[in-house]
């Protein structure tokens, strides 16, 4: 029997700003590279607290240096963060991302580093990061309904399995969430390359479909200018060829099953932009699994939903991945990766309504709090989407 | 049992499901959408996740997979041998 959603709840975090998360992190986040030292110095002192090293935020200008402002503000900001603990080498853009957090109601604190050196700055951090941790301790999961989710996708390692399985009981699952109201994205601009006009056709109106075709467009054009060969090794990736899949039209027709086959693209979102409503959301994306997902966190999804097929091993910091797989293969060399097994699809044992079914239920156990596979292995890959070189 | 999946009637191609397809062997197909079965002899090792010609080709011919146009062919193909890389290239960048 189909899964009743239509009084369907999980237990999540209801934040200040009215925003629903599944986890409770609080988070020692660097404005750039420089500040990770003492972040990472924080997490050790303080126990229960994240550090986000990464190696950007010095010398970016532009519209680069305003996606790097998004995406550390969107990652404070998204309600599976608790708290937040900023540290920069300048209290200027340290004010900057922790004014940005602010705007959520939630508890956040920056510190500048120059003027203090980083032995003062961890002393200083340490005491507010202890204050953040303890409080968000004592915070309580509330019963919310399902349409408080959000929802994010991207596949990863993908092979012919992927297309057949993996990606369609995502579609299946997407398909029953869009009736209930949930917001869900989905992106990977390059790799819908083949498959463009099958997304253009699911555009709700000819404005979402104009603004599809020009995120669409503009990253072929980035392609056009760097490119020095047909892209045979990164898109399709050597892991994708090694799986089967032998040109970027038939992993874009794969990857594009994710989306289901009755919900329509409701809105287009620029990298890391937060959507204004529930509904499928195309957001325009390096196909570089974590690239994707943290683009993902910092538009403020809780859930995300990464079907592989060769077993792509990817997690994120505040966002739980859950992995889906069909290829028997991967299952049996690297089952510790894989949070939903529907390689019955390829026996023809499994129905892709049954697999629809197994990843939401997956979903709402993980986001009941259970550890996905990739945040009980560790994975925290947070990687910051460039769009250019540095001044 | 299934050795290989094609997604809808009219695909020039499927993928092989199992592990350790060899030449020679004979193969049961499943067509996902029209939920049809059909067979073909492997002229080759086929490793799980790779595909199965179901027709033959010539070199400038299409491959349609999921109805869709997947690539173009770069040399000669017969039903039942190995499509990859070697023998089928993107159209597109």
């Amino acid at each position: 029997m189909a899964m009743d959603l239509s009084r369907a709840t999980f237990w999540g975090y209801r934040r200040e700003n009215g925003r629903v998360g599944v986890r409770n992190h609080v988070i020692v986040l660097p404005v750039d590279d420089l500040s990770n030292a003492a972040c990472q110095a924080v997490e050790n002192n303080i126990k229960g607290t994240m550090a986000l090293p990464h190696p950007y935020g010095r010398l970016q200008f532009g519209a680069d240096l305003e996606l790097h402002f998004r995406t550390l503000i969107g990652t404070g900001a998204n309600p599976n963060v608790a708290a937040v603990v900023v540290i920069g080498i300048e209290e200027g853009w340290t004010k900057r991302v922790v004014d940005g957090i602010a705007a959520t109601g939630k508890p956040v604190t920056g510190f500048g580093i120059e003027g203090y050196g980083d032995l003062e700055t961890i002393r200083r951090a340490s005491r507010v990061a202890k204050e953040y941790v303890q409080w968000a301790s004592e915070l309580k999961r509330e019963e919310r309904p399902l349409r408080d989710l959000w929802i994010s996708t991207k596949c990863g390692e993908s092979d012919t399995t992927s297309g057949i399985g993996a990606n369609p009981a995502v579609g299946n699952a997407f398909d029953k969430l869009y009736e209930h109201g949930v917001t869900l994205v989905f992106g990977e601009t390059t790799e819908l390359t083949g498959g463009e006009h099958l997304v253009a056709a699911r555009c709700r109106t000819e404005e979402v479909r104009r603004k599809f075709q020009f995120m669409f467009d503009r990253y072929q054009g980035v392609i056009a200018r760097h490119k020095t060969n047909d892209l045979s090794e990164s898109q399709p990736t050597k892991g994708n060829i090694a799986g089967g899949l032998t040109t970027i039209e038939e992993k874009a027709l794969g990857n594009i099953q994710k989306i289901g086959k009755r919900c329509l693209v409701d809105g287009v979102l620029d990298k890391a932009e937060t959507p204004t409503g529930p509904g499928l959301w195309f957001m325009d994306s390096s196909s570089a699994a974590a690239e994707m997902v943290t683009l993902c966190a910092a538009a403020g999804f809780t859930v995300h939903f990464f079907p592989t097929g060769q077993g792509n091993v990817i997690g994120n910091p505040i966002l739980p991945v859950i992995k889906i797989c069909a290829n028997p293969r991967t299952l049996r060399t690297m089952a510790e990766h894989i949070d939903v097994d529907v390689t019955g699809i390829t026996r023809r044992e499994l129905t892709l309504d049954q697999a629809g079914d197994r990843v939401l239920e997956c979903m709402f156990r993980t986001a009941n709090g259970r550890l996905t596979a990739a945040e009980a292995l560790g994975h925290r890959e947070f990687v910051l989407t460039r769009l250019y070189e540095s001044a | 049992m299934i050795h290989f999946v094609v997604h809808e009637e009219g695909d020039g191609v499927g993928v092989v499901v199992v592990e350790g397809v060899k030449a020679g062997q004979e193969l049961t197909g499943w067509i996902m959408q029209e939920d049809k079965e059909i067979r073909v002899t492997a002229l080759d090792d086929i490793p799980i996740g790779h595909k199965v010609a179901l027709r033959d080709y010539q070199p400038g011919d299409t491959v349609i997979k999921y109805g869709v146009d997947i690539g173009r062919v770069v040399a000669p193909i017969a039903r039942g041998a190995h499509l990859h890389v070697h023998n089928v290239k993107t159209k597109r960048w």
